[in-house]
């Protein structure tokens, strides 16, 4: 092949660079929408769930009394409870993040198995006093309110 | 009194950054010999030197911990060991910022001292382009973020610095990575310059390459460093996350990746100018869009440390207005500007476009899997993007990118044909083959990992042949340094494609005095002691852990609590050898008074940081390089210059 003309090297170029960006990006597209990790609190998972083995997340509150450890001292079961009193059973095999107590907010990374229970891979709690993962930013205020309303029930 | 001193200085190097940036445009318009171009060089110089003051100034008061300062008051404690509180300095938004401002007016100032080779316009044009960057960061650190302010009343004691960043790691994670950055501030005042006097040459390449190679070495550093650095001190066994913060980090390198190779192009075969043009602002961009992602905490992140969204828009509105405006001038100037020599496919020329085709394409679908959280957030969807997209998209463009890099070098400058290389491509070719078939059939690995490991292992081997028939002390410093960049990411890709393919995870509850197995290692809880630090106490384990039967090794993972801020953290455990790295992890106490332990044998891991190691020499051996043959130029022409001169005496 001999050397192009100068124009036309360039029209070249530029045809293949944008060939191979508009590629990624609806390959990007494509894959985005196959392969990105939704988000659920309890309610909308009890409602609507996801396919069984799709990786989605779910974040809600760790119920109180709810948390127990298997013999093999490694798994964890416990429920995580949404705002309308919605209750989704998890379990996890793993180091629980350093803050993961009964009655915090949590949000389980994993998958729906066949019978219900919701597999976590990962755990993100609370890591700090100033963190709070994202997703719960919203409900712990609501959860909030909730505890608000109701250890002021009765007073007027 | 100090930071008054620190403040002032940084409102004079404001000062001194606008003169540049006015008497720089100004120099440009008037054209050549102006008074006003006297002014450009010198501020540019006297702005690093305030800068440098200024960020002294914020050392000297953590160093001292002088608390009726409120950056230091939120950021450090009395209590806290010397290293950690001077690294506490930029582990902050405000000193982050500060750090960068200084670092960038130092380039500036570097360049306004040693830059002679370009036309005297250009460089008024590039240092007027740095100026106005600058004076953008200045305007963010003093108006909306001065580490400098202080608390009506002094604090009674520091709230400490978050415990996660107190660790030798931080100390050179964040400024390697903004040299990185600001290294690619640099390259993008150059290619405004270059675009503004249109004096897209060959010489400018050369004067923007070491820039664009020390900025891509220090990128490479930095995101080894944070890499290992989250490797261990997260205490979850993974070295590379995609999480926001980190492909922050990656994608000014995958641009500055491209740039450099193409302005290698460009400073020795005049080819792909306009090209290189448009990766010098897009890779500038980069490093912006990081930074926002970064400092204004608008995507989740596990390493979001110092995050504020009011900033946010700050940045996004330099952002807006420096790209804008660069693209602007690129859309106006690129058609004047010739797009330089010819090239076919086959030659080396075109090997280097594809890949630079391939790796945008990689940036492409980083930059489109970080920011789709923030697309669907718009309409309520909350959604995560995790290695399940970012490894199969990215494999399907850096297959062909791999395969074409282990050739590429082998091709001649303008034309070539590949029957001239078969027996290295049969080799190459021979070597994957081989690779792929052995771990496919006998070990059974996944196709990613699979083709990790038969791609490294013919790229290790091919990325020698360059030398092949070649008088080894004459192959100049920079040819060495590509060899070693490219054996560099080999190395780091068997890592990556063996830590995922052959790791052995072991999770388990254990009494004292009992063992468990994880692959080759077997491991012992001997006892769990409580043990204090300065400022924090935790729970260790001593772990007996023998490999194969052989001599046993202690390893003492911890978990740990910090009582300012209160905070805790897993300090993993780690026994290195050769082929490979037990990491432990110490959980908590089952109710039956059991300890959770989490045990990782990854062979082959640490290739990963090596191999990025490798890639940062390489850069380095090249940077190197090629200012030993600027320098050398530079004597051959002032010493043609004065034989000139005697000539004409004598005569």
């Amino acid at each position: 092949m001999s050397a192009l003309k100068p124009k036309h090297q360039r029209l070249i170029l530029v045809v293949l660079a944008l060939v191979a960006l508009i590629g990624a990006g609806l390959l990007a597209a494509y894959a985005l929408r196959n392969q990105a990790n939704y988000f659920y609190l309890p309610e909308q998972m009890q409602a609507d769930p996801p396919a069984v083995g799709q990786a989605v997340r779910l974040g809600g509150m760790v119920e109180q009394g709810s948390l127990t450890t298997d013999n093999d001292g490694v798994t964890l079961r416990f429920a995580v409870t949404g705002n309308d009193g919605s209750r989704i059973p998890v379990r996890f095999s793993g180091i629980a993040p350093d803050l993961f107590v009964e009655g915090s907010g949590v949000v389980a990374e994993g998958r729906l198995a066949p019978d219900g229970t919701f597999v976590a891979d990962n755990l993100l709690a609370k890591h700090d006093e100033n963190y709070v993962p994202k997703e719960l930013e919203g409900m712990s205020q609501m959860q909030a309110a909730k505890m608000a309303e109701e250890t002021t029930v009765g007073i007027e | 009194m100090i930071a008054e001193l620190g403040h002032a200085a940084l409102w004079f190097a404001a000062a001194l950054a606008a003169l540049q940036m006015v008497a720089g445009f100004l120099a440009v318009r008037a054209g050549e010999g102006s008074e006003i171009a006297r002014l450009v060089r010198p501020s540019a110089v006297v702005q690093a030197a305030l800068a440098s003051i200024a960020f002294a100034m914020l050392l000297w008061l953590f160093a001292i911990t002088d608390l009726s300062v409120k950056l230091v008051a939120a950021n450090s404690h009395s209590l806290k060991p010397l290293v950690f509180k001077l690294s506490g300095a930029w582990g902050n938004h405000e000193g982050s910022m500060l750090l960068w401002v200084t670092v960038m007016s130092l380039s500036g100032g570097l360049i306004a001292l040693a830059e002679k080779r370009l036309p005297e316009r250009t460089m008024q044009a590039t240092l007027a382009a740095q100026g106005l960057v600058s004076l953008g960061f200045y305007a963010f650190l003093i108006l909306s973020s001065n580490p400098f302010e202080r608390l009506p009343v002094p604090a009674p004691e520091g709230l400490g610095l978050n415990p996660l960043l107190q660790d030798l790691g931080l100390a050179f994670h964040p400024p390697t990575l903004y040299m990185g950055y600001v290294g690619l501030s640099v390259a993008f005042s150059f290619a405004v310059g270059a675009l503004l006097t249109r004096q897209v040459t060959p010489d400018f390449a050369s004067a923007m390459r070491p820039w664009v190679l020390g900025a891509w070495v220090f990128l490479t550093l930095g995101i080894v460093a944070g890499s290992y650095w989250a490797y261990y001190e997260l205490g979850w066994g993974g070295y590379w996350f995609w999480d926001p913060v980190e492909n922050a980090s990656l994608m000014p390198w995958l641009a500055a990746t491209a740039l450099l190779h193409s302005t290698s192009v460009l400073a020795s075969r005049d080819a792909l100018r306009v090209w290189t043009i448009m990766l010098g602002v897009v890779a500038f961009s980069m490093s912006m869009v990081g930074t926002f992602l970064v400092r204004s905490g608008i995507l989740t992140s596990v390493h979001a440390f110092a995050v504020d969204p009011e900033r946010g828009s700050f940045i996004l509105v330099l952002l807006g207005l420096f790209i804008g405006g660069a693209l602007l001038l690129f859309a106006l100037r690129a058609s004047t500007i010739n797009e330089g020599q010819r090239f076919t496919a086959t030659s080396r020329e075109g090997a280097l476009v594809f890949n630079n085709v391939m790796l945008s394409a990689i940036l492409a679908i980083v930059l489109l899997g970080t920011l789709y959280p923030l697309l669907t957030e718009a309409f309520d969807v909350r959604v995560s993007v995790g290695p399940p997209y970012f490894n199969p998209v990215s494999a399907i463009f850096a297959v062909p990118m791999l395969v074409v890099m282990a050739v590429g070098p082998l091709l001649r400058w303008r034309q070539d044909r590949l029957e001239r290389i078969r027996p290295e491509l049969a080799l190459f070719a021979a070597l994957v083959l081989v690779s792929l078939i052995f771990f496919g059939l006998v070990t059974g690995v996944a196709i990613l990992p699979l083709l990790g490991l038969a791609l490294g292992i013919g790229l290790g081997v091919a990325s020698f042949l360059p030398l092949r028939g070649r008088n080894l002390k004459r192959v100049p410093l920079a040819t060495w340094g590509m060899i070693v960049a490219h054996f560099g990411i080999a190395v780091a890709l068997i890592g990556m494609a063996s830590e995922s393919a052959f790791s052995k995870e072991r999770l388990a509850a254990v009494e004292a005095g009992q063992s468990t197995q994880v692959g080759p290692w077997v491991v012992t809880l001997s006892e769990v002691m409580p043990v204090a630090g300065p400022n924090w106490t935790a729970i260790e384990g001593r772990l007996s852990a023998s490999y194969d039967g052989g001599e046993p090794v202690m390893l003492t993972p911890q978990a740990r609590r910090f009582w300012a801020p209160p905070q805790e953290t897993t300090e993993s455990a780690l026994s290195t050898r050769w082929n490979g790295q037990l990491y432990a992890v110490i959980g908590d106490r089952t109710p039956d008074g059991r300890w959770q332990l989490r045990l990782w044998w990854k062979p082959l891991v640490t290739l990963i940081w090596y191999g990025g190691l490798l890639v940062a020499l390489g850069g380095a051996l090249a940077l190197v390089g090629r200012v030993i043959a600027d320098f050398r130029r530079r004597r051959i022409a002032r010493r043609i210059v004065e034989r000139r001169a005697e000539t004409e005496a004598i005569a």
